[in-house]
């Protein structure tokens, strides 16, 4: 039986909608606060690209990001989402500026939090050169909104997962959640491909994909904070509780994260595939890692413990 | 990309009191509709840039249909089409209209 709509409390509708299906409209609405969504720079603005007009191409008139503040479990909160449908989620002039704007603000508030719903390709061709610079400014604005004491929470599980500049934009972000489909990377796997040839990487093999860049590993290996299973409302939950973890920014954290990143080099540098840095870790029957259910690996996960929170 | 525009004159005001409202994304096959409450009760305006040439003899059937079942009166609609069929088109603009009618800002 399906009951009534207007019996369906939104914890129950965000737990039922997945984060990987939904639009980015959708999961703001789902993840914050009922009702408590202000968007800046809305569609009826028609602040679009510049530049896809001279490739004859469709615009969207957010531009395919949506900024703007709500509430969280009450507390305020600003939030971007970025919507893989439109373009790959691509990051162009427009694009890029309103996340930039957004964090420069969280920045001279310094006290409310930034969440980042990532789904991209990366930049967005067509505007190459102010895609990439749209990415420099992103990064810097992150690092100095963390500095001014703002905590920057990424949240990945969207259909283009979070690439190119974005998974470098990530890589600067306070913490991470990610669920299974959120894959987090640099170059994409026909990128790699493309570049060094199939025997290095075979962009069809797609289990090949998700167990090299899929959030099952990036948690595993301690990039991702939080593994969340791809429903809004256990997005919703990480983000709240990575906002409780998430500790002071500075120098010694850089240097701390520099540390985690030579050591994990150390240990499993040599490692042909993710299965093997699995088994390093110490999982039994590594090569069952990418069939368990959500609650099992979290379970496994929480068992091969965290990044120290000294570290990113 | 081809630029359309369509006015009709319509009997009733569409209900709700919302100022705007948007649906969809431009994607392949799919299209947003923006709607604004700007115009007088009786007239109701279709503003379409599509990335697919050629096809205004299927708006001007899919519009009017639109019109007549809907009466969309006071609102102006903005679209970016990814070259979506005719029933998403008639889907999203029935989203749209029921959007800007239910409470909310």
């Amino acid at each position: 039986m399906t009951a009534p709509l207007k019996d369906i409390t939104p914890a129950e509708r965000a737990r039922g909608t997945s984060f990987y299906e939904a639009s980015a409209r959708t999961r703001l609405e789902l993840l914050l606060d009922a009702g408590s969504f202000v968007e800046f720079i809305g569609p009826e603005q028609r602040e679009v690209s510049p530049h896809l007009k001279i490739f004859d191409l469709p615009e969207q008139f957010d531009d395919g990001i949506v900024v703007g503040h709500g509430r969280l479990d009450g507390s305020p909160v600003f939030v971007a989402a970025q919507e893989g449908r439109f373009m790959g989620g691509a990051f162009g002039e427009v694009h890029g500026a309103k996340l930039t704007g957004l964090l420069r603000a969280a920045r001279q508030i310094g006290s409310i939090p930034v969440l980042i719903l990532f789904d991209t390709g990366g930049v967005r061709l067509q505007e190459a050169n102010a895609g990439e610079l749209a990415i420099a400014e992103i990064m810097r604005a992150v690092m100095e909104a963390r500095s001014a004491g703002v905590k920057v929470i990424g949240l990945i599980g969207g259909r283009s997962g979070c690439y190119g500049g974005g998974g470098l934009i990530a890589g600067c972000c306070s913490a991470l959640a990610v669920s299974e489909p959120g894959r987090i990377a640099v170059s994409g796997p026909e990128v790699i491909e493309t570049n060094r040839g199939v025997e290095e990487f075979d962009s069809r093999d797609r289990a090949l994909v998700w167990r090299t860049m899929g959030g099952k590993h990036r948690r595993l290996l301690g990039a991702a904070d939080v593994f969340a299973d791809d429903n809004v409302q256990d997005f919703r939950e990480a983000a709240l509780e990575l906002l409780g973890l998430v500790g002071p920014f500075g120098l010694d954290s850089v240097k701390a994260e520099q540390e985690r990143l030579a050591d994990r080099l150390r240990r499993f540098g040599a490692c042909e595939d993710a299965v093997d840095i699995w088994t390093a870790e110490g999982i039994a029957h590594a090569e069952t890692v990418p069939e368990l259910p959500a609650d099992q690996f979290i379970a496994l996960a929480d068992r091969i413990g965290r990044t120290s929170r000294d570290a990113r | 990309m081809e630029d359309l525009r369509f006015q009709h004159r319509v009997r009733a005001r569409a209900g709700g009191i919302r100022k705007s409202a948007i649906v969809g994304v431009v994607a392949s096959g799919n299209l947003e509709v923006l709607v604004e409450r700007v115009l007088p009760d009786t007239e109701c305006a279709l503003d379409i840039k599509t990335a697919a040439i050629g096809f205004g003899e299927v708006w001007t059937a899919v519009i009017g249909d639109f019109v007549e079942r809907y009466s969309p009166g006071g609102l102006r609609f903005s679209i970016n089409d990814g070259g979506a069929r005719p029933d998403t088109v008639s889907l999203r603009l029935a989203q749209a209209v029921r959007l800007i009618a239910e409470n909310g800002q």
